[in-house]
């Protein structure tokens, strides 16, 4: 049944291809009825999951047996949620692209096959497949900029992210080829039991880099954050939503997967080099989105400061000496909540501004102001959004960071301090946007009339934030599914 | 029983959310809707304070939250429980916008009586935070006016500021071993981190009771309408502070210098924004510094361990002030202004309005045997035990409210003068940025008796719960606690009437002048002369310049950095398209744009600094498609025309690789 979840979308995706003249209208909403159909499948994997059965719904079949690659899937506590998270933001993006009407089927297509190899990505067990999903992910990616952007820049930011994270990927082939040639074989489950690199501190070291450095590019952490904005700033709203809300836990998805529990020793060993990065990006994208004046490009950098919380989290769960195995335990139940939790409000954020870029044609704060009067119902959601992602309590953004801090201190007190400050950022820069856009006198783009959400906008977004609100109120459900899964990665880094 | 704790917070917040998810639609009933689910509140307030239930809500990784009603919460419950109504029922005859304002409204008061009743820091963090959120938007509940969503994002800036001390700590509680992170659990913590907790807490309280160095919130929280100032900035919000402080008390007592610096925090602002309160001319912006003032006296009292005096004074506290922000609120509304010279005849205009208000002022004013007067005095018998000095301060403290207290009665009670009131409020002009006439309008000329009605009850309060005294010490089980002799009674009850005569007598003599405040001595006018005291002591200034600008400046900084360092990696993709044009494969491109970027390596390298990053990354990304095209496409490169750099960049490439492999052989 997993498989079908993956391979749906993509099953009806050839179709589409295949079928001449559909019209448009069919094209969509068969692609609301199948992520809908998929997104139903995923509650029910979810039902049917016990969590502390370790990984569920498993299929492993031979496929490249001379390099001992299989196609091995399988959920878990750390893929479950983000299965589902994927399965909802995909409906969204379905719903809200309803809309669409330029060159409509290969749009479809390509989100059909983002959305296989999305799924494909979090249920991977097996190191190549990891790494095709990974690939075909970024290359559906550069089409769905470089076709369906706006502005003139629009392929060149496409080309920019494709090289920046194809480069990331090989970087990190790199490193999967050091994980086969230690261990005999690309199965993270069998790799993660072997400890292949236990003891060979340089070579271990050295694969730790690849592997740190090409998920790095994809989360991203500063440094190598520099292909995100211009890329979210040209890419279509779903497209970001997508970009955002998935693409990104790939890369911190691969921390907690393969990094954490293959390489234990040398995470210990750099884990504050680790727990360095995030709070740098946490600090330095909050406050390089406060400085923002494009809506947009300032949501783009608070994903940077948000996916900074997931680094420090996981590299204080490295610190094996400092603390006690409850508070790891919490970083990294907390890391994996942050994933979701970012995905459904950030999916939410984006999918918001791209309701204001088609009404007023621009993201330029500047151009806006008191949208409230005109647009309330607009006003409200965003206004929710923005709390949920500053992180108020009663949204799934607070159970995320309340426990990587929480998880965090007794290792790294001091990093752990200076990214508190990320908290403080966030909700200024959040709270200012507020006041520029929807409070105060209202103006608006010459010519441009801004009305309220529509039933189709509404029906994409407010999903995702009733979703963060669920999380946020009653987030039992998913740290039962969590927690144990995080309790295992960390008792396997402590090994 | 349990279930009427879980209601008693869930129901206002239910029903607030609704009506706020429900809209105009539901403005008309909004008041009425807020107003039976306060009513029902109140009941269940009752319920929960007899029967003192407890609700386990427990989390994975050992960590419970949960809800109680021990003795001290249920003070605080209802306390909470009793004046929102109140609220609620002035705010019906004054507010437009009903749905979101009720709606918010319900929603605040659900968090503050979760914050109460929260027996671990989980719970407490976050009814603390969204208490913070709600405020904001009450506070900015005129949006469209400029200055309201400025104020409200100050306040929720300042407060979630001082929050950061609860996040610190919870995670020193996990640290130090009190892993439940109950609040009854953290003075069992381990040394260190028991005091990185403490200050973390402390920080967190004096943020939200507007406590120095943070009490600058309070006066641009006075935006807001003066309903929400009556709840906020008398029973909920400030007070969580004091209550926050006065519930860990414990753990300020096993550190040796907790209790001290949060009783000289409390001594401190008791005196200077009491002095700030003096200088003001503004009657809501008196009421704001007076608030800051008294709750020190409830910090000063949970500094030295007087729980009893802490929480009796919070309760006087709370009713008086409700009282003199809903009558300045009416009085705003009804003459347009709330300057004190131009709210002159006042209290003759709406005698009853006039009565509530001189006994509002009058108990601020520790007049004895009103309410404030005990509260304070129980204090200050505490503050006596733990330091003589500390005494002095509360003492001083005393004779400030006194003076500014019956300053603000003064002002109302002069006669209004014979010709129409001349339409310059301010002629000694106000504080730069006091922007209250921001949001004032023309008057309505009427106190409608709707506004009238919450009035009367919180006046009662205000003159008769200093009987509170020994249920309060009963329910806290403070017996033991010191109560006040009957010398320091008499001597500070002496000094309020005193002072009070003072100001009052003679001002009764300058009735028909037209100066600033005549009726005042002329000590008391030239406390308006001060210019750090008529500007809140700058603080908001001080915020504004020290961490708020320079703040902006360093993001602008790396923002430009940022864009920078992007457009380096930028000109890599550009010289790869421009390089590339014609042929037709995407690893073709990368092969010339690494050829072009070599070209452009020296240039980035002698740049900024910040681009050395870059150029490393640059040659990463060079490299890596170098070896990956080489990889992939041997054969089918002839016609590019550039063999050599083909061939010696896949040398290069495979080479690394050869090594890689060879290492890990």
């Amino acid at each position: 049944m997993l498989s079908v979840v993956v391979f749906a979308p993509l099953a009806l995706g050839l179709v589409l291809l295949a079928v001449p003249r559909v019209p448009d209208r069919v094209v969509l909403w068969s692609w609301v009825a199948v992520s809908v159909a998929d997104l139903a499948l995923v509650v029910a994997l979810w039902i049917g999951y016990d969590p502390v059965s370790g990984i569920g719904h498993e299929t492993n079949l031979r496929w490249i047996p001379t390099v001992s690659a299989g196609y091995h899937v399988g959920v878990d506590g750390l893929s479950l949620p983000l299965v589902a998270m994927t399965a909802v933001v995909f409906a969204a993006c379905a719903v809200y692209s309803l809309r669409e009407r330029r060159a409509v089927r290969p749009y479809v297509v390509l989100f059909l096959l983002l959305q296989t190899a999305s799924l494909g990505l979090f249920v991977a067990l097996d190191l190549i497949l990891f790494f095709v999903f990974f690939d075909v992910s970024i290359v559906a990616m550069y089409f769905v900029i470089a076709g369906w952007g706006h502005g003139e820049r629009a392929r060149a930011s496409a080309l920019q992210f494709f090289l920046y994270t194809f480069l990331g990927s090989l970087v990190m082939l790199l490193g999967f080829i050091g994980l086969y040639l230690a261990g005999g074989t690309f199965d993270i489950v069998e790799l993660a039991a072997s400890n292949p690199l236990a003891g060979q501190g340089v070579l271990g070291g050295l694969v730790l880099l690849a592997l740190v450095v090409g998920l790095a590019i994809k989360t991203p952490t500063v440094p190598f954050h520099t292909w995100l904005p211009p890329a979210h700033g040209d890419a279509p709203a779903a497209g970001s939503a997508v970009l955002a809300a998935v693409l990104l836990k790939m890369g911190t998805y691969g921390f907690v997967r393969i990094v954490m529990p293959i390489l234990p020793e040398s995470w210990r060993q750099y884990a504050s080099v680790i727990v360095i990065v995030g709070v740098v990006s946490v600090v330095y994208g909050a406050l390089v989105a406060l400085a923002q004046t494009d809506l947009k490009r300032m949501i783009a950098y608070t994903s940077v400061n948000h996916m900074g919380y997931v680094i420090l989290g996981v590299g204080a769960a490295g610190l094996v000496a400092g603390g006690a195995e409850q508070a790891r335990t919490l970083a990294v139940t907390g890391a994996v909540t942050q994933m979701v939790s970012h995905g459904l409000i950030t999916g939410a954020l984006f999918l918001l501004t791209g309701v204001l870029h088609a009404r007023g044609g621009t993201y330029d704060m500047a151009a806006y102001s008191g949208l409230a009067r005109p647009a309330p119902r607009f006003a409200l959601l965003f206004a929710v959004a923005a709390f949920a992602s500053l992180g108020l309590p009663g949204f799934s953004g607070f159970i995320a960071e309340f426990q990587i801090f929480t998880g965090s201190l007794g290792q790294a007190p001091v990093a752990t301090a200076i990214a508190l400050l990320g908290i403080l950022l966030t909700a200024a820069l959040f709270l200012l946007a507020l006041q520029r856009v929807f409070l105060g006198a209202t103006e608006v783009p010459a010519g441009r009339h801004i009305g309220d959400v529509t039933a189709v906008e509404a029906t994409a977004i407010v999903p995702l934030l009733l979703l963060a609100l669920v999380v946020g109120v009653f987030p039992a459900f998913l740290l039962e599914v969590v927690e144990p899964a995080a309790r295992a990665v960390v008792e396997l880094v402590a090994r | 029983m349990d279930l009427a704790l879980v209601a008693l917070v869930g129901l206002p917040v239910a029903a607030g959310l609704a009506l706020l998810v429900a809209g105009r639609p539901v403005a008309r009933v909004a008041a009425a809707v807020a107003i039976a689910v306060l009513a029902v509140v109140l009941g269940l307030a009752v319920l929960v304070a007899v029967a003192r239930p407890a609700v386990e809500l427990p989390l994975p990784a050992g960590i419970d939250a949960g809800l109680a009603v021990d003795g001290l919460s249920a003070v605080l419950v209802l306390l909470v429980a009793a004046v929102a109504p109140a609220v609620g029922v002035f705010a019906a005859a004054e507010v437009d916008a009903r749905h979101r304002f009720f709606g918010l409204l319900l929603v605040f008061v659900g968090a503050m009586l979760a914050t109460v009743t929260a027996t671990n820091l989980v719970t407490l963090l976050a009814a603390w935070e969204v208490m913070g959120a709600t405020s904001f938007a009450l506070i900015a509940h005129h949006w469209t006016a400029p200055r309201p969503p400025v104020s409200g994002t100050t306040a929720f800036l300042v407060t979630r500021t001082a929050d950061v001390g609860l996040y610190l700590a919870a995670g020193a509680a996990l640290a130090g071993g009190a892993g439940t992170l109950a609040l009854a659990d953290l003075p069992g913590a381990a040394a260190g981190w028991r005091d990185l907790l403490t200050a973390g807490l402390v920080v967190a309280a004096l943020g939200k009771s507007a406590q120095l160095p943070f009490s600058f919130w309070l006066a641009r929280a006075m935006d807001g309408p003066s309903a929400v100032s009556a709840l906020l900035h008398s029973a909920t919000m400030v007070a969580a502070g004091g209550y926050l402080l006065l519930r860990v008390q414990p753990l300020l007592a096993a550190s040796s210098w907790a209790g001290p610096v949060v009783a000289w925090t409390g001594a401190a602002t008791v005196v200077l924004l009491g002095l700030v309160a003096l200088a003001q001319t503004d009657l809501k912006q008196l009421l704001a510094a007076s608030t800051c003032s008294q709750i020190g006296f409830v910090v000063l009292a949970a500094g030295v361990g007087g729980t009893a005096g802490g929480t009796l004074q919070l309760l006087a506290h709370a009713a008086t002030k409700a009282l003199l922000f809903l009558v300045a609120g009416a009085w705003l509304t009804a003459l347009g202004t709330r300057q004190l010279p131009a709210l002159r005849g006042a209290a003759w205009r709406w005698p009853l309005v006039g009565v509530l208000f001189a006994v509002g002022t009058l108990s601020l004013a520790g007049v004895p045997p009103l309410s404030v007067f005990f509260g304070k005095d129980a204090v200050l018998a505490a503050a006596a035990e733990a330091s003589s000095a500390l005494y002095a301060a509360g003492l001083a403290g005393v004779l400030v409210s006194a003076a500014y207290a019956a300053a603000a009665l003064a002002a109302v009670l002069g006669r209004a003068p014979d010709d129409p009131a001349p339409d310059d409020p301010a002629p000694d002009d106000p504080a730069p940025d006091d922007a209250a006439r921001a949001v004032e309008r023309p008057g309505t000329g009427e106190v409608p008796w709707a506004a009238r009605l919450p009035l009367v009850p919180l006046a009662v309060a205000s003159a008769a719960l200093g009987a509170a005294a020994e249920p309060v010490r009963a329910a806290l089980g403070a017996s033991g606690e010191p109560s006040p002799s009957l010398a320091e009674a008499l001597l500070s009850g002496a000094l309020s009437v005193a002072v009070v005569l003072a100001v009052l007598v003679p001002a009764r003599a300058g009735l028909r002048g037209d100066a600033v405040l005549p009726e005042l001595p002329a000590l008391l006018r030239s406390g308006v002369r001060v210019a750090p005291l008529r500007n809140r002591l700058g603080l908001e200034r001080l915020a504004r310049r020290g961490v708020a600008a320079p703040t902006m400046a360093l993001a602008q900084l790396l923002a430009t950095a940022d864009d920078r360092a992007a457009a380096g990696v930028a000109r890599l993709g550009a010289g790869v398209r421009a390089s590339a044009r014609g042929a037709a494969v995407v690893d073709d491109r990368v092969v010339s744009g690494a050829v072009r970027i070599s070209t452009t390596t020296g240039r980035l390298a002698t740049g900024v600094a910040g681009f050395r990053v870059e150029t490393v990354i640059v040659g990463g990304v060079r490299w890596v498609g170098a070896a990956a095209r080489a990889l992939g496409r041997l054969a089918r490169r002839p016609q590019t025309g550039q063999l050599h750099h083909y061939y010696a960049q896949a040398v290069g490439a495979l080479a690394v690789l050869a090594l890689f492999l060879l290492l890990v052989r």
